[in-house]
């Protein structure tokens, strides 16, 4: 039987985490000045092993795309016909498609648009949201209403419908890719932080800065939204790791990435061609394992933040 | 109750208009029409029978003109027809609402059953070693997406040991029966099932876990109930209530279809549909499919609201 003690629902989600938290508390209690609740957090998320684990995954594969251009083998688009259709050997690691491109090479650049693509529409949706959901907030009244009738419409259809739709419509470019992902995410971020300044709009520390005369726009940004930070953080990383899977899977349906322009995405809509599939799994593999890999280390990390932002919720 | 009914009725209304009009202006602002498929790359055609082609759609009226048009069909039940097919758009919704709805309906049945049971299951033991490992396999399965899983599913299982076909819903060579499109369900569905499994036991296991804690279910241990009978009138009741709502959100997957798998495993259903209606500038039917979604979803959320305060007395509608 599972004791219901104390702090025990307060626990990151895996064990060593969760006695670790309760120590840190601990620790912070003996300490003679309190730790500024940034520093707080940073060493909470540090004491939960599966987010450091994820963020050193997700720190190896973002250098690897970034120094793309240093660790490749081959140029990604440079065609080899005498060694097309290779398996991985020590000349290609990861072999080559059928037009002999190395694969190791187009796996790491593919990465590169994967992760530079998720990262634009998390910023496009994140910008969307936390102003739209600041405005809501803060003003309330009809403004709350236009712009919260506004994200329902949205949300009623699914977000996927809206996606191929609009990626079916417009040229197959990256700014299309982003402007789709990124201007559709940003749903659940504007709840949140709608939620967020519907509580600290009545705070007093608000109600202080208004009396002494600070614009509205300056209590916004400079006197509530750090506040939203923390519980963002979480939420920006699963906007991440959605924003990768949403661009594979367009990529997938050839609605993404446009080759020869290699994506995630595009290198895995090679495996819906049975040739491949069966006879150049090494074609396939390497970009679906990565994808995985990403979006869990996103998760895990997005998981560890939350947990250290708010040690009440285990979700 | 009736009153609230009545509220959320009306208040779908706007929510309905504004989705149609802007799918409509949606399709409206892409370039090309139904007239560049009509095309023979072989035959050069003049502006004249292309201005015929558009005529004959309507497509030569402005946009408004046309969305009224549709709006008022609509209201009659009148979704009009393919402009490819020719087909009525609901016939062709028809058949193929009834295969997304075997597919994910199956898929979701077995998730939400087997992902709430390992959720309450885990919950129970928390920090064990089931709890531990099943959690952290719960995270790898949201993490995975369908085409990946689909694909993978589709190398082991058709290529490599050759247990189930590789797509559709039939054999070409047999009868259809029933044993024979359960076979060919079990792979889509079965990979579908994994992602609902993982999301509902975090669910779960999370809502648990709370309940767990409450003060209540410690007055139930504390007065001296079996453990049978705080976990089982106690605990996981009140535990499965906001499971109600996931339950909910996840509803209109059954009418969207899964894009993914359908096209991975070559199901006839409303996701490769909708490819094809997109894909072919087909306006009524992308009308009348993202209608019928629309309103699915639409009277989902009204559903589980309603469900919700039918279990939890504590909400009440006013």
């Amino acid at each position: 039987m599972t004791n219901p003690t104390p702090g025990a629902n307060a626990a990151p989600a895996v064990e060593p985490a969760a006695t670790a938290w309760a120590s840190s508390e601990v620790l912070d209690l003996a300490e003679k000045t309190p730790a500024s609740p940034g520093r707080r957090m940073v060493r909470r998320f540090l004491k939960n092993r599966l987010a450091v684990i994820g963020l050193l995954g997700l720190i190896a594969i973002i250098l690897l795309a970034v120094f793309a251009a240093e660790v490749q083998r081959f140029p990604y688009e440079q065609m080899d016909l005498r060694a097309s259709k290779s398996p991985p050997s020590s000349e290609h690691w990861l072999g080559t498609d059928r037009i002999g491109r190395d694969i190791w090479s187009r796996t790491i650049h593919g990465g590169r648009v994967s992760l530079a693509v998720a990262g634009s529409a998390t910023l496009l949706s994140t910008v969307i949201g936390l102003t739209l959901g600041s405005l809501a907030g803060y003003y309330g009244g009809w403004v709350d209403m236009v712009i919260m009738r506004f994200t329902d419409v949205v949300m009623t259809l699914p977000a996927i419908v809206i996606m191929i739709t609009i990626a079916t419509f417009l040229p197959r470019t990256l700014t299309t890719l982003v402007i789709v992902i990124g201007g559709l995410s940003w749903p659940g971020t504007v709840r949140l932080v709608r939620g967020q300044f519907l509580s600290f709009r009545e705070q007093e520390f608000v109600t202080a800065a208004r009396c002494i005369g600070t614009p509205n726009w300056r209590i916004i940004t400079i006197h509530i939204l750090p506040n939203v930070i923390a519980p963002m953080v979480a939420m920006v990383s699963f906007t991440v790791g959605n924003a990768i899977l949403t661009e594979a899977g367009l990529s997938f349906l050839g609605l993404g990435v446009a080759p020869p322009t290699p994506s995630w995405g595009n290198m895995l809509e090679a495996a819906r061609n049975l040739e491949i599939l069966q006879q150049l799994p090494w074609m396939w593999i390497p970009p679906a394992i990565l994808t995985v890999l990403t979006v869990l280390f996103v998760n895990m990390v997005g998981d560890g933040l939350r947990d250290a932002a708010d040690p009440r919720m285990v979700m | 109750m009736l009153k609230y009914l009545a509220r959320r009725l009306l208040a779908s209304i706007p929510v309905l208009i504004a989705v149609t009009i802007i799918i409509f202006t949606l399709v409206e602002l892409a370039p090309g029409d139904v007239a560049d498929r009509y095309i023979n790359p072989e035959i050069s055609y003049s502006e004249e029978a292309l201005q015929a082609i558009r005529e004959r759609f309507g497509l030569d009226q402005p946009a408004p003109v046309r969305y009224i048009k549709w709006a008022t069909n609509a209201l009659q039940g009148e979704m009009g027809r393919s402009y490819i097919s020719g087909e009525p758009v609901l016939t062709m919704i028809g058949r193929r609402l009834g295969n997304s709805l075997l597919l994910m309906s199956t898929a979701m049945a077995f998730g939400v059953l087997v992902g709430v049971a390992l959720g309450v299951f885990v919950g129970l033991r928390q920090y064990s070693f089931w709890d531990v490992s099943l959690t952290t396999l719960s995270f790898v399965g949201i993490s995975l997406p369908a085409f990946i899983s689909g694909i993978l599913a589709l190398y082991l299982f058709t290529i490599h040991w050759r247990i189930f076909p590789s797509g559709g819903m039939r054999s070409v060579h047999t009868a259809p029966s029933v044993g024979d499109t359960v076979y060919h369900l079990i792979l889509p569905a079965g990979i579908l099932s994994l992602g609902y499994i993982a999301t509902f036991m975090r669910y779960t296991r999370f809502s648990m876990l709370e309940v767990i804690n409450s003060d209540y279910v410690r007055t139930a241990t504390a007065k001296g109930l079996k453990r049978r009978t705080v976990i089982w009138r106690h605990t996981v009741p009140n535990a499965l209530l906001p499971v109600i709502t996931m339950i909910g959100l996840s509803v209109p997957n059954l009418v969207v279809g899964a894009v993914f798998i359908e096209t991975i495993f070559s199901w006839p259903g409303m996701g490769t549909l909708y490819l094809d209606a997109v894909g072919g500038r087909d306006v009524p039917l992308i009308m009348g499919m993202n209608t019928v979604i629309a309103l699915v979803v639409l009277g989902a959320n009204l559903l589980t609201d309603l469900a919700y305060g039918l279990v939890d007395p504590r909400i009440r509608y006013d």
